[in-house]
């Protein structure tokens, strides 16, 4: 049938010029920069004497390098304090707007970007951090870039782009209790690997989908890059139009109304599944919560499972896999999910660190205490709006009250680039995106899991079943 | 950006699936300002026994002894040979850096994570996507002193046997890594459609054009 899809639209509706051999230059409505990946970038158009082409497209945040503890300190190691003053010199030098560590707006890049409204519906916006694809849950296309892309895209506000393949992913029906955002696109990796979404851009629906909330769809689209896929996309609906309306950067007016009729069309023309090159139907209520056992973020079972046995595995390359995991996270195959011993719980990432996520943390814990067991459980909310937001409904009180630290805003223990960390051998319970090795701190575990199952197994000690546990 | 014709190397054999860019280059390297030095720290968990910090001299560290590439026998491979989805996880073009600053101008391997597969054509490096059975064959057939011809113009690998491979590498791609083309320039001599299309967009999405 004819009719484009959400991505064929965000496409076509972006194309500056088109090569012979189909590659096109793709234009960029909002770059996103942090500390990481742009110093590089902006040394590069000092080296070539060029200037940003629309310096207002540009929107920078130290997030990955910043400390989460005593602040007005500053920063203690002094390489990551070079790095983030380096990108505080470099805006101030080409004129590009920066959420400095004293802001209140200061937060994760893929946070403060639709807390702001600098992210929008229809948008193509990219930044140097692969988890850029959480930005689609406004149907807007957006995917990480190399640091050699931040350079093009400041000195063109264009990317030479060749169009991927279309997939959608379906969660048919309802989702079961303790069953979160989290734990549907954990499912969906464990599903169709970390290599499964390679060349696609991923559009998911489905009453599953389409009933989350706009935090919920940010989880779902920021690890579509875990599934392999640059880019992961939601239609919009009233709920992506209620949440853009009031934001800082959203427009006003009469705008407001001109950019919601044209948001109001950002949906593919039919969900059959006859415009995409792939369908992948799942049904909601056969997910349950989950937690990754291995290094990689397909290495996830349901919390009610047993650890993998490489026996089991008849292709060479996954039981070499399976057993190189097993080795490095100290489990037994076999074992019980529920028999995992926790040494630290992290709740934060651009994952799961929204207000909604401190939400379902704060409700599992209601007046418990962390595990004598457990030594650290680190809370680092997405953004300081958001903490803030928190500490309005008084969710810092319950986690304080529960033994877990309260933290201020940034990356933290998702890639212990700043002081967060795990030791070696340390399992850690956290609601990052990846448990590769070594992501947390050499040498450490990470089990992937929701905000909700993250605070239980806090308390329990170990991993519980939260849709048990709520009982 | 080196240009990449030809090249004859020898070929370093890394029997893994889904290597990760944190495996390639860690975390606490990332916080460095600058594009080169990175050569060092590339696989640093599996290549080192101790852990490694950002600016430390190398030269003494224990080094893993079962780690491919510290294997006499493929010192100065030029050419990496791996297992499928390499380069999955982060942006990071510090991959590509240190692959790049070790010494490997070209990567084989059944398939390769989107983002990292872009990043390496930015840097010089040639990643090669030839069938798993293929990939197969060459890891059988990797003894010692074993080098690879990579012809980027014919777009084919020759083994030391004389047996021909084709591959194919998008046409854009290959004129530009061939030439070593500054893609920024490339793109600048489209500045006029660029200015066009935004004149035109403006009417469509004006709320996306009301700033300075």
């Amino acid at each position: 049938m004819a009719g484009k899809t959400l991505y064929d639209k965000l496409w076509d509706d972006h194309v500056v010029h088109t090569e012979d051999d189909g590659s096109c230059l793709i234009y960029i409505d909002r770059q996103l920069l942090h500390e990481v990946t742009s110093p590089q970038a902006f040394d590069g158009l000092r080296l070539s004497g060029r200037q940003p082409w629309r310096i207002a497209r540009n929107l920078a945040v130290a997030d990955h390098n910043v400390p989460t503890t005593d602040r007005e300190k500053g920063i203690a190691d002094p390489v990551s304090k070079l790095q983030v003053e380096t990108l505080e010199n470099n805006c101030k030098e080409f004129g590009i707007t920066e959420f400095d560590m004293a802001d209140i707006r200061q937060g994760i890049v893929h946070v403060i970007g639709p807390e702001q409204g600098a992210t929008l519906p229809g948008m193509t916006i990219v930044c140097g951090d692969s988890h850029t694809s959480t930005h689609g849950a406004s149907a807007a296309l957006a995917f990480g870039i190399g640091t050699s892309e931040v350079e093009h895209a400041l000195a063109t506000q264009c990317l030479v782009q060749k169009k991927a393949k279309n997939m959608l992913i379906k969660v048919n029906g309802k989702t079961g209790a303790g069953v979160t955002a989290k734990d549907i696109v954990l499912a969906i990796i464990g599903q169709i690997g970390t290599a499964g979404g390679n060349g696609y851009t991923i559009e998911f629906g489905g009453d599953a989908i389409w009933s989350l909330s706009m935090e919920g769809r940010m989880t779902v689209c920021n690890m579509a890059i875990e599934a392999g896929a640059r880019a992961g996309l939601i239609a919009v609906d009233d709920t992506t139009i209620d949440y853009y309306q009031g934001r800082p950067y959203a427009p006003k007016g009469d705008d407001w109304n001109m950019a919601v009729r044209y948001w109001q069309n950002l949906r593919s023309d039919s969900y059959s599944g006859d415009l995409f090159d792939k369908v992948i139907n799942i049904d909601a209520a056969g997910i349950k919560p989950q937690v990754s056992w291995g290094t990689s973020p397909e290495m996830v079972v349901a919390v009610d499972a047993n650890v993998p046995d490489p026996a089991q595995e008849a292709d060479p390359v996954k039981r070499q896999s399976i057993e190189r995991a097993l080795q490095y996270m100290g489990l037994q195959a076999g074992q019980k999910i529920t028999d995992i011993k926790l040494d630290k719980v992290f709740i934060g990432s651009c994952t799961n660190s929204r207000i909604e996520d401190l939400r379902a943390a704060a409700a599992v814990i209601k007046g418990r205490k962390k595990a004598a067991s457990v030594k650290q459980v680190l809370i680092v909310p997405g953004s300081g709006l958001i903490k803030q937001q928190a500490e309005a409904e008084g969710l810092d009180k319950i986690f304080t009250a529960a033994d877990f630290e309260w933290r201020d805003p940034g990356c933290s223990m998702c890639l212990a680039m700043n002081a967060d960390r795990l030791e070696a051998g340390e399992h850690c319970a956290s609601t990052s995106n990846r448990n590769f090795e070594g992501r947390q701190g050499y040498g450490g575990r990470t089990h992937l899991v929701s905000p909700a199952m993250a605070a239980a197994a806090a308390i329990a000690g170990h991993f519980v079943n939260v849709a048990e546990d709520v009982a | 950006m080196k240009a990449f014709t030809t090249l004859t190397a020898l070929v370093a054999p890394l029997d893994r699936a889904n290597i990760d860019t944190d495996a390639i280059i860690p975390k606490q390297f990332l916080k460095s300002i600058r594009r080169a030095g990175f050569g060092p720290y590339l696989f640093d968990e599996w290549r080192y026994l101790d852990r490694g910090e950002p600016e430390m001299d190398c030269t003494n560290r224990p080094l893993n002894k079962d780690f491919v590439l510290n294997q006499a026998q493929y010192q100065g491979a030029q050419i990496l040979l791996t297992r499928e989805n390499f380069g999955c996880g982060s942006s990071r073009e510090h991959a590509p850096w240190a692959l790049e600053d070790y010494g490997f101008r070209a990567i084989i391997a059944p398939s390769f994570a989107d983002i990292f597969f872009n990043n390496c054509f930015k840097n010089g490096i040639l990643p090669i996507v030839l069938p798993a059975e293929t990939v197969d064959l060459l890891f059988q057939e990797v003894v010692d002193g074993y080098q690879l011809t990579i012809d980027l113009q014919a777009q084919t690998i020759t083994t030391p046997s004389g047996q021909s491979i084709v591959f194919s590498v998008d046409e854009n791609r290959r004129f530009r890594l061939m030439n070593g083309l500054d893609d920024i320039a490339l793109s600048l001599q489209h500045a006029d459609k660029i200015k066009t299309y935004e004149a035109e967009r403006a009417k469509r999405a004006p709320w996306l054009f009301k700033d300075a």
